[in-house]
């Protein structure tokens, strides 16, 4: 299974600047163009990411969640996953940054080929920021009764965890 | 609401470091924060702007005009109280296509508009309607193909294959999203009893 993995991006890429080469796009032109784009869009979120890298840092330091979630132990050491994901979970529904620092900082403890290091990549990938967008967006029309989307979403992002869970212990193993 | 988490972070991580007597240490991750931050950015970089690049040739070439056509006919299963030409249903395929593909500053506006255009007949101004529930809980539920910043992350972080988590990112997403809308299908069968 891992071999399809190894493809998606390859194929992705040919497949896109065939099909734009063959709809008449200067491919070349387009691909300055956005690259451009991408150099200002990296400056643009430099502060945040400083800011986000910073605070993180120091709260991952301090060793709070080990001891504030203590009573949790047992589960973890059950499933074998450090207790180091679950800042990550608990912050990944409200700021994509913060999260992007916290895998940073799992992928320089613990190796980003090692499962940990895969199950905090594929928690990264597979959610998004549930609060902050739904914020944003019923913000957005003046909506203020949101029915049940805050619940299902929180939910359908406690899904995706536990299959990220299930997946990469799969895919890769323990 | 990032404040707080940003606040809290901060004075959490500071506050107890200094309880539990690690002070030594948390001197060296204050002064160390801002460089960990630097060097982060620009590990990421690279792969970010290449991206970007190829990404806009996609753009350019109308692979997402093309993308939001053929997910349009699943949509209109998803969304029954929408009529088949309402607009909506155009910017909220067009903001999936632009999620799934990692373009999220293209996704925005089209999410928006389809907010706003769910809102004009709204009924009732201040509740959210059916059709933005399920909305959103697609859309949060962040269907990606190809998660950009991670893989510039991971091979920042020298992996030995970078890329190797899309197929576990893809399938966990579509498990989430999946997830999500049986759950909302079931709560809005209940209600409407």
């Amino acid at each position: 299974m891992n071999v399809v993995s190894l493809f998606i991006l390859p194929i992705f890429v040919v497949g896109v600047v065939l099909y734009g080469f063959f709809h008449h796009v200067d491919i070349y032109e387009s691909f300055l163009k956005g690259a451009k784009e991408g150099i200002v869009m990296t400056f643009h979120i430099a502060p945040a990411v400083v800011a986000m890298v910073f605070a993180t840092n120091l709260f991952l330091h301090s060793n709070f969640i080990a001891w504030f979630f203590q009573f949790l132990n047992p589960v973890f050491q059950f499933l074998h996953v450090p207790m180091e994901i679950l800042p990550m979970a608990l912050v990944r529904p409200i700021s994509g940054t913060a999260s992007l620092a916290i895998l940073n900082s799992i992928l320089i403890t613990y190796g980003p080929d090692s499962f940990m290091g895969r199950l905090a990549s594929t928690l990264q990938g597979c959610t998004d920021t549930t609060i902050y967008v739904l914020a944003l967006y019923f913000g957005s029309v003046h909506i203020k009764k949101t029915g049940h989307a805050l619940g299902v979403g929180l939910f359908a992002d406690l899904v995706g965890i536990l299959a990220s869970f299930l997946l990469v212990s799969v895919f890769f193993g323990v | 609401m990032v404040s707080i988490i940003w606040g809290a972070f901060i004075a959490i991580g500071i506050l107890f470091s200094i309880g539990s007597g690690q002070v030594e240490g948390i001197n060296s991750a204050i002064l160390k924060g801002a460089s960990d931050g630097m060097e982060l950015l620009l590990s990421m970089m690279p792969v970010l702007v290449l991206w970007s690049g190829i990404m806009k040739i996609a753009e350019d070439a109308g692979i997402l005009q093309k993308f939001s056509r053929l997910v349009q006919p699943l949509l209109h299963k998803l969304f029954p109280s929408l009529q088949k030409d309402d607009p909506a249903l155009g910017y909220i395929a067009s903001n999936i296509a632009a999620n799934a593909l990692g373009l999220g500053s293209a996704a925005t506006p089209f999410g928006l508009k389809a907010m706003e255009s769910m809102q004009k007949k709204n009924p009732h101004p201040s509740v959210a309607t059916d059709s933005m529930v399920t909305f959103l809980i697609l859309n949060t539920a962040g269907v990606t193909i190809i998660p950009t910043t991670v893989i510039a992350l991971r091979m920042g972080q020298g992996s030995a294959n970078p890329s190797e988590i899309i197929l576990t990112s893809v399938l966990a997403t579509f498990c989430s999203s999946f997830a999500g809308l049986c759950l909302d299908w079931f709560l809005r069968k209940r209600k409407q009893r």
